[in-house]
């Protein structure tokens, strides 16, 4: 190689190096234990660095504020006329909202503008099961920034309220509504398989099956219930979890650091399951469309979301079933929260927001609008004209009162996967055993909980 | 260099002076023609800024307890050495993963050369509707996976066209929910999907190879057969190799089929690929150190595959 050859390639090497090195300023590839985003990002506003800790970064502040809502037309239209009265009052601290960035699900959203510093103050469709992730991004404020923070969801929510603490006792999310999951069950399909449409025989896992075996085989239905057989870390949410909560009697999968996965009531639930797969009344294979909705299953699992999504179809609605068939079961509350997010300024004007859109009115007008429950107790009494009037949705309603969240726990999502995947192999598709499956997630969910 | 500019830049470097010395020092930096940097700088910012700058990233996550956290957050990672890689190879999912990439490779890869140099062939001959096919074999390549995908479930699911036409002879359980048949039919539907561009490449290289040869073997009284051993196989050679690195490229990246197709790897992970695993490792779990663990160990394994393919296909002489 030549001198000048040798030369220009060092040239181009170092300037290659500058390139490098210039881009990693803020991480580096050094050994440093704590470092701030080597992903170049770090130009934050200042708010956004005390990860929610820090009362003095905007605690006090008030202003113009952006919040996120859901896109389904119903949350829209009660987001419009709560954010039209506020801004009617409160000129200067106007709120804007816009739907939530369309993506893959609205975790990811979230957690990608979280990384990239652009989370508005608010969203209103904050999983509570993703709330333990965006708190380890640093994304989510602490209610205890606020002197009232703490005090606002316990007033709010009574006895539930425990639920939505994380670890450390404190409140990354401010509880709002909630869908409990109750066993639908097409009416009109019960009576063409001789079953009672006015008392179903779905009390006991005995009836529930027996039921089951009588729909396939006596009615046009070609499956009892057709829950989704796919992997995704949130469907045990529609098939297991409602079932445990009742069998339990309001048990989180994890409590105080303990898997609950392996525990009778787990084991009850998904020996039934398994049944109902290995006899085909649930197909193992995912449907493209709405079975329930299509009649070719008699039975699902949802929340009040459904009464204007079935009005076409004649349908009654039971709790999950249990072993014994006691009265008064518990269910999964399919719960979303409100998030207040690091990355705003004017946190106190979010605060107050927040507060403002969960006020008895505006809880009322999220009913009437949505048929989603604000999530309160006595729920009932406080709109019983409301119930009145509608008295598909009431069942759900009393629901409210027993319902159970998801833990919120460290590597959460990464807890229910674990739990889908061995569900997966000893439930739906037989490859293992019930017991040792579920063991061997009550396992891996200790660890995962253990290592947060 | 010819000897008169030889001779030029000579006397141009012995003149004395400021400016002949910045010359001189920067012809020795940059060479006779500094312009070229220019024109390839583009490029070069593009690959620094795309390639090299994200696979530094990966390769420095990789080896760190990473999670994607708020811009300006405190938060610890700290540095785990070859962790997340022995996490990565001791999970047996990732064995499955494994697995599945090398079925689907099996399979993709000769089913893609094969029937992508036949239809080249086929097409490369004056056919009545030739134009029609080539854009009917085309069309797969060019939509959404999303759409083909929805295609797919309804032919192949428990009550669709194809279980109809095969009745009893219909596995059980069906295709795309049978463990034994759903990696097959993943690297079917991407083999399907991406044809068109394959044979796209072997027309192109097929119209390249000289009809005197042809026409020299069929003097010869060399058979259809043995034109087609003996002319377009040694014609379409750069062409096979291409097909097969990129062939085998995109099945080690296979994400939109399970993720679609298959319900998310189903059943129970026999279709999971490693990109998937990435994804909810990564992205759904915030486990960042893992995925970029994964995709490193992804990367150099297609590298090295994709360079086995190139040593023994590529024509040394």
């Amino acid at each position: 190689m030549s001198t000048t050859t040798s030369t220009r390639t060092a040239a181009l090497a170092l300037a290659g190096a500058l390139v490098l090195g210039a881009c990693s300023v803020d991480g580096g590839a050094g050994s440093d234990e704590t470092d701030a985003a080597a992903t170049g990002t770090d130009g934050a506003t200042d708010s956004a660095t005390d990860g929610g800790t820090d009362a003095a970064a905007g605690g006090g502040s008030t202003g113009a504020i952006s919040i996120w809502y859901s896109n389904n037309p119903e949350e829209i239209a009660w987001a419009d006329q709560v954010i039209e009265a506020w801004n009617g009052d409160n000129p200067d601290q106007e709120v804007t909202a816009q739907e939530i960035p369309a993506g893959e699900s609205s975790e990811e959203v979230i957690r990608a503008a979280i990384t990239a510093g652009n989370t508005p103050c608010l969203v209103y469709n904050t999983a509570p099961a993703a709330v333990p992730s965006f708190t380890k991004q640093q994304g989510l404020v602490s209610l205890t920034e606020f002197e009232d923070g703490e005090s606002f969801v316990r007033e709010r929510l009574g006895d539930l309220a425990d639920q939505y603490a994380s670890t450390d006792g404190e409140f990354y999310q401010i509880p709002w509504k909630a869908n409990p999951v109750m066993l639908l069950y097409n009416k009109d399909l019960f009576t063409e398989a001789g079953l009672d449409p006015e008392d179903p025989p779905l009390g006991t896992y005995e009836e529930f099956l027996a039921t089951s075996r009588t729909l396939v085989e006596d009615s046009s239905a070609t499956a009892a219930i057709y829950p989704s057989p796919s992997q995704e870390f949130y469907q045990p949410w529609f098939d297991f979890y409602p079932w445990f909560a009742a069998e339990s009697g309001g048990e989180q999968l994890v409590a105080d650091g303990t898997s609950n996965a392996a525990s009778d009531a787990a084991i009850a639930v998904a020996d039934t399951w398994r049944t109902m797969y290995d006899e085909g009344l649930a197909p193992r294979e995912p449907y493209q469309g709405d079975a329930f909705a299509e009649g070719v299953s008699a039975m699902n699992s949802a929340g009040p979301w459904a009464v204007p999504v079935y009005v076409d179809i004649n349908w009654g609605v039971v709790p999950p079933p249990t072993s014994d068939g006691a009265g008064d079961v518990w269910s999964f509350s399919d719960a979303k929260s409100v998030g207040l997010y690091t990355a705003c300024e004017n946190r106190q004007t979010a605060w107050d927001f927040a507060k403002f859109s969960m006020s008895e009115d505006n809880d009322r007008l999220l009913l009437e609008e949505t048929g989603q429950m604000p999530l309160r107790p006595g729920v009932t009494d406080l709109y019983a004209d409301y119930f009145e009037a509608n008295p598909a949705v009431l069942p759900f309603a009393q629901q409210l009162d027993r319902v159970v969240e998801v833990p919120v726990v460290p590597n959460s999502i990464e807890v229910w996967q674990t739990f889908r995947n061995e569900w997966v192999a000893g439930v739906i598709f037989g490859d293992k055993e019930v017991q040792p499956a579920l063991e061997e997630a009550s396992t891996q969910i200790e660890q995962l909980v253990q290592e947060g | 260099m010819s000897a008169e500019a030889g001779a030029s830049s000579s006397t141009r470097s012995n003149r004395p002076g400021r400016s002949d010395g910045w010359r001189g020092r920067t012809r020795r930096l940059l060479g006779d023609h500094p312009l070229g940097y220019a024109f390839v700088t583009p490029y070069v910012a593009f690959w620094v800024l795309l390639f090299a700058w994200p696979l530094y990233l990966a390769v420095y996550m990789s080896f760190r307890d990473w999670f994607f956290a708020a811009p300006g957050a405190d938060v610890a990672r700290p540095f785990v050495g070859f962790g997340n890689y022995a996490d990565v190879l001791a999970d047996p999912v990732v064995h499955r993963a494994a697995l599945n990439v090398a079925i689907f490779i099996l399979i993709n890869v000769p089913l893609t050369v094969i029937l992508s140099m036949v239809l080249a062939a086929a097409l490369n001959q004056a056919l009545p509707l030739r134009a029609f096919f080539r854009a009917a074999y085309y069309l797969p390549y060019v939509t959404a996976s999303v759409a083909m995908i929805a295609v797919w479930l309804f032919l192949f699911n428990g009550t669709g066209m194809v279980n109809q036409v095969l009745g009893p002879l219909a596995p059980e359980p069906t295709w795309l929910v049978n463990r034994f048949w759903a990696m097959p039919m993943i690297a079917m539907f991407a083999t399907w999907k991406q044809l068109g561009f394959y044979v796209l490449l072997y027309l192109a290289a097929m119209q390249n190879i000289s009809e005197t040869l042809y026409e020299a073997a069929w003097v010869d009284g060399a058979s259809a057969l043995r034109r087609f051993t003996a002319v377009t196989l040694p014609g379409v050679r750069a062409a096979t190799t291409l097909v097969v690195v990129l062939a085998t490229i995109v099945g080690a990246n296979f994400f939109t089929e399970p993720y679609l197709l298959t319900g998310g790897g189903g059943p129970n992970n026999a279709s999971v690929s490693p990109v998937l695993l990435m994804y909810r490792a990564g992205i759904e779990q915030g486990r960042a150190g893992y995925a970029a663990a994964l995709g490193v160990i992804l990367a150099v394994m297609v590298m090295g595959l994709s360079a086995f393919s190139q040593f023994v296909l590529e024509d040394r002489e």
